[in-house]
């Protein structure tokens, strides 16, 4: 897909314009929130599973080679194929690969962030092979040819009228006097669309929440069942997943399983969580023939042993995007890239390079709402800093910041100079605030000054007044 | 050099691994074979039938609606009133679980009873849980000529038997029943661990009940 992240400002703009937008991330904010907390307070060990599905995590990272082996290991023992992918490209080759082996036409797609950051639905199309994204959300932005705003609700940007809308254009052959106003009616459709699609695969595509190294299962949750008749219905299941999906054991699964649920969604459990390992056994009535797992790095064995390892714990539950101020005000598209709000910040940068995605890190008022919902305890607002410093530090950031901090930097080191020139400033600001003691405009500040008043401050700086108070002398806070 | 050693090479050129470092292999080992268990909520920690009650009353949250019977025998008359009061054709399928064959079908005259797996033309599906989940209400499927694994999606209403004494306080045991029952490390082709009938938040997040999966989901706990 096209990458848009570099205009940031731009899609802000765009995005904070649009009506539509507006009106459906309402539904974020009033969604989201309250159900997470309500699930997080009717579970007493809430904060102790979360520390331990940290540790759990980061263990596995610790380990993350003998992990990959011991899974592939099992897989290859119950029948399974595993297939290595270093970058996108390998992904898509090998994808390509197994559905021309049995002539597929037809692939169904359960939900999976990987085919979006590997552009898979684009590159099948071309090859001849027609995708169907089969989760209801990911099925109406495909009809939109759009991407998803957000990780886990793919068209929470959308309203009910907009998907009638393209339900009508594309749904031909359903009568045109049909309803279609409320919600439960858009849905019926497309289960009774996507019922036929499935039956019609030849190959089903799914992602994978985890990876079991014990077992050499791999795991999706869903509430719809659509991940689940994508991978029993054709002949061939393939699970996309990136190699820090990985868990030691069942019981590890199991433990992330109770934080997941809860922060994605407010759910104690999603409807469906399915293991899966290898194809059809003998006697089995139904199932697929043929299993195969992607393994994806992409970049991930890159941010291993750096300072954005911590990310690689990330489980994908959307919980800090649900919750950010920046998100909620201009959505999931304007990030530009597949991964939207805090965690597409931090991992935007790290998948696709800091000259491309370097603008996202700055998309953040470091609120920190972000880490402190964070199931797995990703010190989000930290990554961003550190990916503020590399863009400083390569000279990506706009010369006027660059400079600006520069001057400020040679002043901040001469605390008589830094001093004179704060008083100074000071003064004139308090002189000409005037008897509103505020300013309509304000040269270097037109980007505060458009929207609200500056306040003229007090004449005397906090050094001043600290001194004054006979703070300083003493050298320390009282 | 094949992705998968070019991806491993990385994987420990980035951790600082030594080739002589012999105590990371233990320690997967270690939490290979120990599966350590970790916090298990005090909530289904509860006696026998303390813990059936929890099961009961997690499901009926998720939109299940529950039944209890005393004996399986009860199960095919249960089922047949099920379907009348819905205005559902006396129709189900169901896989070969010796538990479910075991029923007396014959009792309930007008009933057809089709076996083998769904494919997606049936209104009504009989399944035999595995185990089940009090802690969150969820049941515990597992694929095979006995209990299908399209049975548990493809019809419109999902019908589950559970034996009381197959209910477990939290998932974490549940999972060790499966050890116990496949062997260690090993798994059936498909574990589906249900909660509740099918549904979607996607649109406008409203949730609806009945999205691919079942429409509804019916449990028949027995004893």
């Amino acid at each position: 897909m096209e990458i848009t992240s570099p205009a940031f400002k731009q899609n802000s703009a765009a995005a904070l314009a649009d009506g539509q937008l507006q009106k459906a991330l309402g539904n974020v904010r009033a969604g989201f929130i309250d159900k997470r907390r309500k699930a997080i307070d009717a579970l007493p060990e809430f904060e102790q599973l979360r520390d331990n599905a940290r540790d759990i995590k980061d263990h596995a990272l610790a380990h993350l080679d003998l992990y990959l082996e011991a899974y592939e290991a099992k897989v290859l023992a119950s029948g399974g194929k595993v297939h290595w992918a270093e970058s996108a490209e390998d992904a898509r080759r090998i994808v390509i690969d197994i559905c021309k082996s049995v002539n597929a036409r037809t692939v169904t797609k359960g939900k999976s962030m990987i085919t979006e950051e590997i552009g898979l639905n684009d590159f099948l199309s071309e090859n001849g092979v027609r995708p169907v994204e089969t989760d209801l959300g990911e099925y109406i932005i495909q009809l939109r040819n759009e991407h998803p705003s957000h990780i886990i609700a793919p068209a929470v940007h959308l309203n009910k009228e907009q998907v009638e809308a393209d339900f009508r254009r594309v749904h031909t052959h359903l009568p045109d006097t049909r309803s279609l106003e409320e919600p439960e009616a858009l849905l019926d459709e497309a289960r009774t669309v996507l019922r036929e699609e499935y039956f019609r695969a030849d190959v089903g595509i799914t992602g994978a929440n985890f990876l079991v190294a014990e077992t050499g299962s791999s795991i999706i949750v869903t509430n719809e069942g659509n991940g689940d008749m994508t991978q029993i219905l054709p002949r061939i299941h393939v699970v996309m997943a990136s190699i820090e999906k990985i868990v030691p054991t069942l019981e590890d699964a199991a433990q992330i399983l109770r934080v997941l649920a809860r922060s994605a969604t407010g759910q104690e459990m999603s409807v469906y969580t399915t293991l899966s390992t290898g194809p059809r056994r003998a006697g089995d009535p139904d199932g697929p023939e043929e299993y195969h797992v992607v393994l994806l790095d992409n970049g991930r064995s890159a941010m291993l042993g750096t300072e954005f390892q911590d990310m690689l714990r990330c489980i994908r539950c959307g919980a800090c995007m649900n919750h950010c101020p920046v998100y909620h005000a201009v959505g999931g598209h304007a990030y530009g890239w597949v991964y939207p709000g805090p965690m597409g910040a931090v991992l935007t940068p790290s998948l696709i390079g800091v000259d491309k995605g370097g603008q996202l890190p700055n998309a953040s008022t470091f609120c920190g709402r972000c880490e402190s919902v964070c199931p797995m305890h990703i010190p989000l607002p930290k990554m961003m800093r550190h990916w503020r410093e590399r863009e400083f530090e390569r000279g990506l950031n706009p010369a006027t910041q660059r400079y600006g901090l520069k001057l400020w930097a040679f002043v901040a080191r001469r605390p008589a100079l830094y001093r004179l020139a704060t008083s100074l400033t000071v003064r004139a600001l308090a002189l000409f605030g005037g008897r509103r003691h505020r300013f309509r405009a304000l040269p270097l500040a037109g980007g505060w000054t458009k929207y609200r008043d500056f306040p003229a401050p007090e004449a005397r700086t906090f050094m001043q007044l600290a001194k004054e108070k006979g703070l300083a002398a003493k050298g320390r806070a009282p | 050099m094949s992705g998968r050693e070019a991806i491993l090479r990385r994987v420990r050129g980035a951790m600082k691994v030594h080739a002589g470092d012999t105590g990371r292999a233990e320690a997967v080992q270690a939490r290979l074979a120990n599966a350590p268990k970790g916090v298990i909520p005090a909530r289904g920690q509860l006696a026998r039938s303390e813990r059936v009650d929890l099961f009961c009353k997690m499901a009926a949250k998720l939109s299940a609606s529950v039944e209890r019977v005393s004996a399986s025998e009860a199960v095919p008359a249960s089922v047949a009133s099920y379907l009348r009061e819905r205005n559902l054709p006396a129709a189900l399928r169901m896989g070969a679980d010796p538990r479910l064959v075991a029923m007396p079908w014959n009792q309930q005259g007008a009933l057809e009873v089709k076996s083998g797996a769904s494919d997606g033309n049936d209104e009504v599906g009989l399944s035999h849980a595995s185990g089940a989940v009090a802690e969150t209400g969820t049941l515990v499927m597992t694929s095979g000529g006995d209990n299908p694994t399209t049975i548990n999606f493809l019809p419109e209403h999902h019908i589950v038997v559970v034996d009381a004494a197959d209910i477990e306080g939290d998932l974490e045991a549940a999972l060790e029943r499966l050890r116990a029952r496949f062997g260690k490390g090993e798994m059936p082709r498909t574990v589906n661990l249900i909660s509740g009938p099918s549904r979607s938040g996607d649109i406008e997040q409203k949730i609806i009940l009945g999205a691919h999966g079942p429409r509804a989901l019916h449990l028949i706990v027995v004893g």
